[in-house]
């Protein structure tokens, strides 16, 4: 008697994903459009994909794309490791694989007709896009939006285009700053904290999306809530290692919290204390 | 009344809060109104340094030139930054470029001026020294942040 | 409960082979390369007959005992996750087709299983994975397929071993659910046979039961099975104080006995991988030479390093801190996540750790001091 059963489609099977455009953000990162599995793939901002590069292995990624246009999937990436590496060395017509969408979302109902603040650090603002997308294209939901942004030097900005096109808005504010002003750079240095205090949103109502290293964001909240933003309303995305994404590997804990599955996008309320615990 | 009224403006600034009306009326006796538009300089490198300026309103980008990379910007201060503290110790030179990037208004507060007040009135130069040395510790909190380079890639 | 029986001593050997007979694969205690653990049994007579096993912090001996009893141990390095949550296994193989890749998921042996012979701790640990392998939003379909039909005899604990505190976490040293049929030994008093107390916990396990001979238990099989029960909790040594455990720990990341245990641990993993509801995991996709890809999961640990890796390096590269994150976690982050301590109290991290370190020493340390901390500035 054979009692080899069929499981049926796991949640743990990555499903195919053709690479139909490749844009190259800067000298190490790089956005890639798929088509969806099923023709579309419907996710909340702030949701990840794990991505599976054949034989190499399979990491977590937040959607970058427009949540209003789920037939196309777009991946902001880094090249860090080596599946990173993998995807950036991928041209149009390569397949990669696709377990998603997982994880919560930032709270863009939060922010209706309240004062949108989004802090952005380096590749921090590739999961915020979709806030973005999202606040435009109901922008009636929310009073003023603020894009804040900071990276390392000039050349590591992405969304460079988007950026200068949301700047020349007149329903939104976009400041840029860079850690390292090198040759050519006419706009802010400084740290992206400093994009903060001099923007003029409405501390009481404000609803503020921080993603960026740890240490940016244990800094911009501070910043924020020294500002008068209540910390219920800063939301932060934690990072640990992820493996399986559904809550099964354990591997995401970060003290008490399962990330992929109860985050990774908490209020600074409740991440101030892990971000106050060294090595948790 | 001009002083007066100069005085009414100081206390606008969010640096100078803290200051008493009588200090901020012996402060304005230096102090006067500058507009410099983006592109020009509020000083360069070298020059002697002879205001320190509270900025209103605009944005400065604090430059060295670094050949052959060119010119850095090592920081950028804007509305509610002071700037030019090199007034207040010898040489009196200005140690790096200040270029307005997006036109400025700021007060600036003639040195010698200054100077011969922080002597004059111990009183007013210890609360004068407390809001250079609270804005001092503020620009060294962001520039500790900045040189922490957290974007870096880690090299795996 | 559905009832109660008495099962004369031949009357295990009938239970297990019923049981195969219904086509489980029935799991259970045998002895192995010095130690009990957990095997396929065909009968009561694999079983570690007149065995007894010392524990002590560090240290796990087999002894002879000097009368015939089948359960006279308690738990080995072994627990039933082994089973269902399996050590290692291949959750799909990839082949290449053209650019792209066809995955093919490998099939679960999803014989059912009955387990035989399952203390009180183990299948309060068994629930307790359930709950995070097969409750959430996301079940492990391969856990499920091997868990959801498991036929579960479960066994009391008469002499608890001198490493257990099942009685503190509530979830022994009797099994009050999550069984089918449940035995307490009798064993032979002048006058009456070796014997089994049966408590029936379903309608399947009275099924199973009625195809085994078997009668009514006597008022005083009743009595001495409840009456070994209580003796069983009164001569249980080791105790876990549980009252605002999760808040203690939580609230104490930084005690100086999370640095003092870090000097004896040497990060070996034995504690996780003998522990009954440690759940972790990690998964490696791995290419064979017929350019074939698969992933691989298997039983991981938080005591590596290479467990909270991210890019830049680990996140707990200190041993303080993954020895502090795990038992924070089972004690503590648990009852957040899952809605239940993730200790059963079996004692086999304290029997299994080549340290010997007993976690409810640990507690006791935090907690006295924190107490006197508490009590001094309360003085000031």
């Amino acid at each position: 008697m054979s009692a080899a059963v069929d499981i049926g489609l796991a949640p743990m099977l990555p499903r195919p994903a053709r690479i139909t455009r490749v844009v190259k953000e800067t000298a190490d990162t790089f956005t890639l459009h798929l088509e969806p599995p099923d023709g579309k793939l419907a996710f909340m901002p702030g949701q990840f994909n794990m991505l599976y590069v054949f034989g190499v292995g399979e990491v977590p990624i937040s959607i970058s794309g427009d949540p209003d246009a789920p037939e196309v999937l777009v991946h902001t990436i880094r090249a860090v490791g080596a599946v990173t590496k993998a995807l950036m060395a991928m041209v149009p017509g390569d397949v990669v694989g696709v377990r998603g969408p997982y994880g919560n979302a930032w709270p863009v109902g939060e922010g209706m007709r309240r004062d949108l603040v989004v802090v952005a650090g380096g590749i921090g603002l590739a999961p915020l896009r979709p806030v973005i997308y999202h606040a435009l294209s109901h922008r009636a939901d929310f009073d003023r939006v603020y894009v804040l942004y900071g990276t390392r030097t000039p050349s590591d900005i992405l969304f460079e285009e988007e950026l200068r096109a949301w700047r020349a808005r007149f329903d939104m504010e976009v400041e840029l700053t860079v850690d390292r002003g090198l040759a050519g750079w006419s706009g802010r240095t400084g740290v992206v904290t400093t994009l903060i205090e001099r923007a003029d949103f409405a501390p009481e109502s404000a609803v503020a999306m921080v993603c960026g290293p740890e240490v940016m964001m244990r800094f911009a909240a501070r910043e924020l809530a020294q500002n008068g933003v209540e910390e219920e309303r800063i939301f932060v995305s934690l990072e640990r290692k992820m493996k399986c994404g559904v809550g099964l590997c354990g591997n995401c804990q970060l003290g008490p919290e399962l990330l992929c599955r109860d985050g990774p996008i908490y209020p600074y309320s409740r991440a101030r204390r892990l971000f106050a615990v060294r090595e948790l | 009344m001009e002083t007066h009224s100069l005085a009414r403006a100081l206390a606008q600034n969010t640096l100078l809060t803290k200051l008493s009306m009588d200090h901020l009326e012996f402060l304005s006796g230096c102090a006067k109104n500058v507009r410099i538009s983006a592109g020009e300089y509020l000083f360069r490198e070298g020059e002697d340094a002879n205001e320190l300026f509270l900025i209103r309103r605009g944005v400065i980008a604090l430059e060295v030139y670094a050949p052959p990379r060119s010119t850095m910007s090592a920081e950028t201060v804007g509305s509610g930054d002071l700037l030019g503290w090199s007034v207040l110790f010898p040489p009196h030179t200005w140690s790096i470029d200040a270029r307005v990037l997006e036109d400025a208004l700021l007060f600036s507060i003639d040195g010698a001026c200054l100077r011969k007040k922080l002597e004059a009135d111990h009183d007013f130069g210890y609360h004068l020294m407390r809001v250079v040395l609270e804005h001092v510790h503020r620009r060294l909190e962001r520039l500790r942040l900045q040189q922490l380079d957290v974007y870096r890639t880690e090299s795996i | 409960m559905n009832g109660d029986a008495v099962l004369e001593l031949t009357g295990l050997d009938a239970l297990i082979a019923a049981l195969i007979a219904r086509g489980y694969r029935v799991i259970g205690p045998r002895v192995q390369d010095g130690a009990i653990v957990l095997d396929e049994l065909q009968h009561a007579a694999d079983l570690p007959v007149g065995v007894k096993d010392e524990q002590s912090p560090g240290r796990y001996r087999l002894a002879p005992r000097s009368d015939n009893a089948h359960f006279g141990y308690v738990v080995g390095p072994h627990a039933y996750k082994r089973v269902f949550h399996v050590p290692v296994e291949t959750l799909f193989r990839v082949r290449r087709d053209g650019r792209g890749f066809e995955v093919t998921e490998t099939p679960v042996d999803a014989r059912p299983v009955a387990l035989f012979g399952a203390r009180a701790c183990d299948v309060a640990a068994t629930t307790v994975q359930d709950r995070v392998l097969a409750e959430g939003a996301h079940p492990d379909p391969r856990y499920v397929a091997r868990r959801k039909d498991a036929f579960v005899v479960a066994v009391a604990c008469n002499e608890p071993g001198a490493t257990c505190f099942c009685a503190s976490m509530n979830t022994g040293p009797r099994p009050a659910d999550g069984f089918d049929l449940s035995l307490t030994e009798l064993l032979p008093e002048p006058g009456v046979p070796h014997r089994f107390y049966v408590e029936v916990g379903t309608e399947r396990g009275r099924a199973v039961l009625d195809e085994v001979a078997h009668a009514l238990p006597s008022d005083e099989d009743r009595r001495r099975a409840r009456a070994l029960a209580d003796a069983a909790v009164a001569s249980m040594d080791k105790h876990l104080e549980t009252r605002h455990l999760r808040d203690l720990l939580i609230d104490n990341p930084e005690h100086p006995r999370w640095r003092a245990v870090a000097e004896r641990c040497i990060t070996c993993t034995s504690c996780t991988l003998v522990c009954p509801t440690c759940f972790c995991s990690s998964m490696d996709d791995v290419t064979s030479l017929e350019g074939e890809a698969e992933r691989v999961r298997r039983w991981d640990s938080c005591f590596t390093r290479s467990y909270s890796y991210m890019h830049g390096g680990p996140a707990r590269p200190s041993v303080e801190a993954r020895y502090r994150h795990w038992l924070t976690h089972k004690l503590a982050g648990w009852i957040d996540q899952f809605g239940s301590s993730g200790c059963v109290g079996c004692g086999r991290c304290i029997t299994w750790c080549p340290a010997g370190i007993d976690l409810t020493e640990e507690v006791a340390a935090i907690r006295a001091d924190v107490k006197a901390a508490r009590g001094a500035s309360k003085e000031a």
